[in-house]
C-alpha cells in the first residue's frame, strides 16, 4: 500500500516537472513548481516512514494540525475583508496595483473565508467528529494527511491565481480548471476516508453530525463539477472556457452558488453544530424525530432555491416562481437546525452564564435563525426587487457568515484545542469572553450599517418624481452609501480584533499555559458551588 | 418495545442510542414548527396554481392569473410614457424660448432635464455641473462656444470635437511637441497669458509671440472668440488647472476634450429639456 501511494506520489512529481517546463504562462510554471513540491515531499515521507508502532486509538494529529489551518486562514480571510471594506470607503487604497486592487482581492477575501477558513474547520471537525461518534481511527492511514495537505495545495493555488490575475470569472467557483481538477482528486479521497470511516464505525447507528457532513461531501462534489465543467484552451496554460453560456450559465452558477451556502456553509456548519453544542451542553439532543425532519426537508428543498438570485433577469419567469416558492417553503427545514440547537440547552441554561464557549454557540445558533428566515424573506420576489443588488444583501451574507459560521467555528475551535492538545482548559475564559463581546459588537454594526445602506441604495434606484423622471444618479447613491462604509469597516476591523484575541488565546492554551483568572460571569453562588 | 431510559430534567423518553456521551430526546414535532412547514406547502402550491411555476416539454405552466413580468414591465413603462405624453408632445413642438416661458413645460423640462443630466451628464461636469479639471462648469456665465439656448442645445445635440460631422470643433496646434515654438518662446507668453488674467505684467516679448500665435483665435485683448469655441483668458477661470505651468503645458502639447453627440442617444424632447435645465442653472443668457 505505501509502495503504491509512493509510486503514484513519484508519478506526480515527474509530471508537474513536465509541467513545470512545457506551461505556456508563469502562473502555471509557479503551480506547477508548487505541485512538485507537494508530490516531492509527500513521497519522501511516505517512503521514509517506518511502519507505525501503533495505529491504536484515534487520528488526531490531522485534527490538531486543522486547528491550526483554520487559525490561521480564519484571521487571514477576515484581514483581507476589512482591506476590502476599506478599499470601498476609500478608493484611493486600490493603490493603482493590479495585485492589490479590488476586483483580485475580493474573490481572495470570499475564498480565504468560505473555503480555507470555513473549509480548514469542515475539514478538521469532521475528522474529529466521524472517529468519537463512530469509536473508529480515520480510515485510510496517510490519507487523511493527504486530504489536509492537499487541500491547503488548493488554496494556495486558487489565492495566488487570484492575485496574479488568474480567474473563471464565476463568483466563488474562481479557481480555473487544473485547481479545480486537483480538488476534485482531493475532495474524492476526502469522502472516500470518511465513508470508510463510517464503514469501520463500531455504534450500530449513524449519528446525525455524520449526515449532514456525507450531505455536505457529495453535494459539494456535485456542485463543484457540474459548475466547474470546463475546456481547457491548451493542457500547459491556465486558461479555459466554461461550457455553460447565456442564461444557462447563470443558472448552473447560481444553483452552485446558493448551494455552496447550503450544503458547504449550512449542512456542514449544522454538523459542528449537532456535535459541539450538545458536547458543550452536556446535554442530549432536544429531537431525534425533528433531527429526521429537518434534515431531508432541508436537503431536498434546497437545491431548488438557486433561481433566487436570478429574480427579474432573462431567466424564464416559471424558474424564478420555483426558486422563491422553495426558498420560502424552506424557512421551517432550517429553523428545525436552530429548534435543535437552541432547545438543547434545556435544563442547562445556567451554562450561558459560565461558559462563553457555550454562549458563542448559542448565539451562533440565533444568528443561523435569523439569517435563514431573512433568507426566505429576500427571495420573495416584491423584496428582491427591492434587495437585490444592494448593500442589503452584503449584509445578509455577513449575518450568516460571521454571526452563524464564524461563531460556531469559534465555538468549536475553542472546545477542540483543549481537548486535543489534552489541556485542562483553555489559557483564558476572561479572553473568550472579550473576543466574544467584540465580535458581536463588529457583527451588529456590520449588518445594521449594510441593512440601512442597501434598503437606502434601494429606494434611491427605484425614485421617480411626480412626473415620471428618475430622482438621483447612480453617482449621487454612490456618494450615500459612504458613511455606512465606514461604519460596515469599522465593524469588520472590531471583528479582525477578536480573531486576533482567539489567536493569542489558543496559541497560550496549545503551549499548555493557563491565566489565573476568576471567572468573570460567575455568580458568588456558582463560584462557592465551583470551590466546593 | 424495550423500555428507552428517561432523560431526568425534561422527562422526556430517550432514543437509547448514544455516541460519545450525546443522547437523544425522543421529542415530537413542534407543532407550530410543523404547522408552519405545512402552511408554507400549502402557499407554494397555491402559488403554483396562480403564477407561471413549471416548465413542460415545450412550454411551462402559465398559472391562472395569466401573469407575465416582462408584460407588466412593459404596462408600467407605458404608464409612466403615457402620463408624460401630452407634456412631451408639447415640448417637441415647441421651440426653446417658449418652453421657458410657458411655466407647465418649464416645470417638465426642468425636472426631466435634471433626471438626464444625472444620469448622462454628471459623470464629467460632476452632480452639481460645476464641472471638474477638462470639464466645464455649467454654473457660471463662462461659455466657450455660447450660452444662449440655441446654443446649448447645438452642443448638446452634436458634441465638441465628437465624430459627428456637424460637431463643434477646433484645433489649437501644440505649440512646443510640434516644435512651432522655442521654449522660451511658449515661456513668455504664457507669462503674457498669465498677465492678461491680471497675475504680472506683460512682457514684450510675450506679447509679440501672442500677436503672431494667438490673436486669430484668443483676439487681440485675450477674450477669446465663441464662434470658435476659443477661451476667454482673461477672466481668471481655467479648464485644465490655475497657474503658469498649466499654462505651459496648454500651450506646448494643446488640449482637445471631447464631449460626445447626444443626436440619437437622447430623444429630441430630452435634449431640449437638457438645454433649458442646463441654461437654467445659473450662466444662461
Amino acid at each position: 500500500m505505501n509502495l503504491l501511494s509512493g509510486l503514484l506520489l513519484v508519478l506526480g512529481a515527474i509530471g508537474s516537472l513536465l509541467l513545470a517546463f512545457a506551461a505556456s504562462d508563469k502562473v502555471m510554471t509557479f503551480h506547477a513548481v508548487l505541485l512538485l513540491a507537494f508530490f516531492a515531499i509527500g513521497a519522501y515521507l511516505v517512503f521514509r516512514r517506518k511502519p507505525a508502532a501503533s495505529i491504536a486509538g484515534y487520528q488526531d494529529d490531522v485534527i490538531r494540525a486543522g486547528a491550526i489551518a483554520s487559525i490561521f486562514w480564519g484571521v487571514v480571510g477576515f484581514l483581507v475583508g476589512l482591506v476590502i471594506a476599506l478599499q470601498l470607503a476609500w478608493p484611493a487604497l486600490n493603490f493603482d496595483l493590479p495585485w492589490t486592487n479590488f476586483g483580485r482581492l475580493r474573490p481572495l477575501h470570499t475564498s480565504a473565508v468560505i473555503f480555507a477558513f470555513g473549509g480548514n474547520i469542515l475539514l478538521m471537525t469532521s475528522f474529529h467528529v466521524v472517529q468519537r461518534t463512530c469509536q473508529a481511527r480515520l480510515a485510510g492511514g496517510w490519507a487523511g494527511w493527504f486530504v489536509f495537505w492537499g487541500y491547503q495545495l488548493f488554496i494556495l493555488m486558487a489565492a495566488t491565481g487570484y492575485l496574479l490575475g488568474v480567474t473563471q470569472g464565476k463568483e466563488y467557483a474562481e479557481p480555473e480548471w487544473y485547481v479545480d481538477l486537483w480538488l476534485t482528486i482531493v475532495w474524492v479521497v476526502y469522502l472516500l476516508v470518511f465513508l470508510g470511516t463510517l464503514w469501520k464505525r463500531k455504534e450500530p447507528h449513524i449519528y446525525v453530525a455524520n449526515w449532514f457532513y456525507l450531505a455536505f461531501i457529495v453535494t459539494v462534489a456535485m456542485l463543484h463539477l457540474v459548475n466547474n465543467a470546463a475546456i481547457p484552451l491548451s493542457l500547459t496554460g491556465t486558461r479555459s472556457y466554461v461550457v455553460w453560456a447565456g442564461v444557462q450559465d447563470a443558472l448552473t452558477q447560481w444553483w452552485y452558488g446558493h448551494n455552496a451556502v447550503g450544503f458547504f456553509l449550512t449542512a456542514g456548519f449544522l454538523a459542528i453544530m449537532y456535535y459541539y453544542v450538545p458536547k458543550r451542553a452536556e446535554r442530549p439532543v432536544y429531537s431525534y424525530r425533528l433531527s429526521i425532519v429537518h434534515f431531508w426537508s432541508l436537503i431536498f428543498l434546497y437545491i431548488w432555491a438557486g433561481p433566487h438570485h436570478l429574480h427579474y433577469t432573462a431567466l424564464p419567469e416559471w424558474a424564478q416562481t420555483l426558486g422563491m416558492t422553495f426558498s420560502v417553503m424552506l424557512w421551517m427545514p432550517s429553523w428545525g437546525g436552530m429548534v435543535n440547537g437552541l432547545l438543547t440547552l434545556s435544563g442547562a441554561w445556567d451554562k450561558l452564564r459560565t461558559d462563553p464557549v457555550l454562549r458563542m454557540m448559542v448565539v451562533s445558533v440565533a444568528f443561523y435563525g435569523m439569517s435563514t428566515f431573512e433568507g426566505p424573506l429576500m427571495s420573495i420576489k416584491a423584496v428582491n426587487a427591492l434587495s437585490h443588488y444592494t448593500d442589503w444583501t452584503i449584509g445578509h451574507v455577513h449575518s450568516g457568515a460571521l454571526g452563524w459560521v464564524a461563531f460556531v467555528s469559534f465555538g468549536a475551535l475553542y472546545y477542540i484545542v483543549p481537548v486535543l492538545w489534552q489541556r485542562q482548559r483553555l489559557y483564558s475564559n476572561r479572553l473568550v469572553s472579550v473576543h466574544f463581546w467584540i465580535a458581536t459588537l463588529g457583527i451588529v454594526l456590520y449588518i445594521t450599517a449594510m441593512w440601512v445602506s442597501g434598503i437606502l441604495q434601494g429606494l434611491m434606484w427605484r425614485a421617480y418624481d411626480q412626473l415620471g423622471f428618475l430622482e438621483y444618479s447612480f453617482g449621487e447613491t454612490v456618494e450615500a452609501m459612504h458613511p455606512f462604509y465606514l461604519i460596515r469597516a469599522l465593524g469588520g476591523l472590531l471583528f479582525v480584533l477578536g480573531s486576533l484575541i482567539m489567536a493569542y488565546n489558543l496559541w497560550r492554551t496549545m503551549r499548555g499555559d493557563l491565566r489565573e483568572e476568576v471567572d468573570p460571569m460567575a455568580t458568588p453562588a456558582a463560584a462557592a458551588a465551583a470551590a466546593s | 418495545m424495550s423500555q428507552k431510559p428517561i432523560d431526568e430534567i425534561t422527562g422526556t423518553e430517550t432514543t437509547g442510542h448514544v455516541w460519545d456521551g450525546i443522547r437523544e430526546l425522543n421529542t415530537p414535532l413542534p407543532r407550530w414548527w410543523a404547522w408552519t412547514l405545512y402552511a408554507t406547502i400549502i402557499w407554494a402550491i397555491g402559488y403554483w396554481i396562480a403564477m407561471p411555476a413549471w416548465p413542460l416539454l415545450t412550454d411551462y405552466t402559465r398559472g391562472v392569473l395569466g401573469h407575465s413580468q416582462r408584460a407588466q414591465l412593459g404596462d408600467e413603462i407605458a404608464e409612466v410614457k403615457a402620463g408624460q405624453s401630452a407634456l412631451a408632445a408639447r415640448t417637441a413642438d415647441a421651440s426653446l424660448a417658449d418652453i421657458r416661458t410657458d411655466p407647465e413645460l418649464l416645470e417638465f423640462a426642468l425636472a426631466g432635464g435634471r433626471s438626464a443630466f444625472a444620469v448622462n451628464c454628471s459623470q464629467c461636469h460632476g452632480s452639481g455641473a460645476a464641472g471638474g479639471k477638462g470639464y466645464p462648469n455649467l454654473n457660471d456665465d463662462d461659455w466657450l462656444w455660447g450660452g444662449k439656448l440655441a446654443a446649448i442645445e447645438t452642443s448638446i445635440l452634436y458634441g465638441i470635437r465628437s465624430d459627428h460631422d456637424e460637431s463643434r470643433a477646433n484645433e489649437m496646434p501644440a505649440f512646443g511637441k510640434d516644435e512651432l515654438l522655442a521654449p522660451g518662446q511658449i515661456d513668455a507668453v504664457a507669462d503674457y497669458v498669465m498677465a492678461l488674467a491680471g497675475n504680472g505684467s506683460a512682457a514684450a516679448k510675450g506679447k509679440a509671440v501672442y500677436d503672431e500665435h494667438c490673436v486669430a483665435c484668443h483676439m487681440e485683448d485675450g477674450k477669446g472668440n465663441r464662434e470658435l469655441g476659443s477661451p476667454n483668458l482673461t477672466d481668471a477661470i481655467w479648464l485644465f488647472g490655475e497657474g503658469k505651468a498649466a499654462v505651459v503645458e496648454a500651450v506646448s502639447n494643446s488640449r482637445r476634450g471631447v464631449m460626445p453627440a447626444w443626436i440619437g442617444r437622447l430623444d429630441r424632447v430630452t435634449i431640449k429639456q437638457l438645454a433649458v435645465y442646463i441654461h437654467s442653472l445659473g450662466g444662461g443668457e
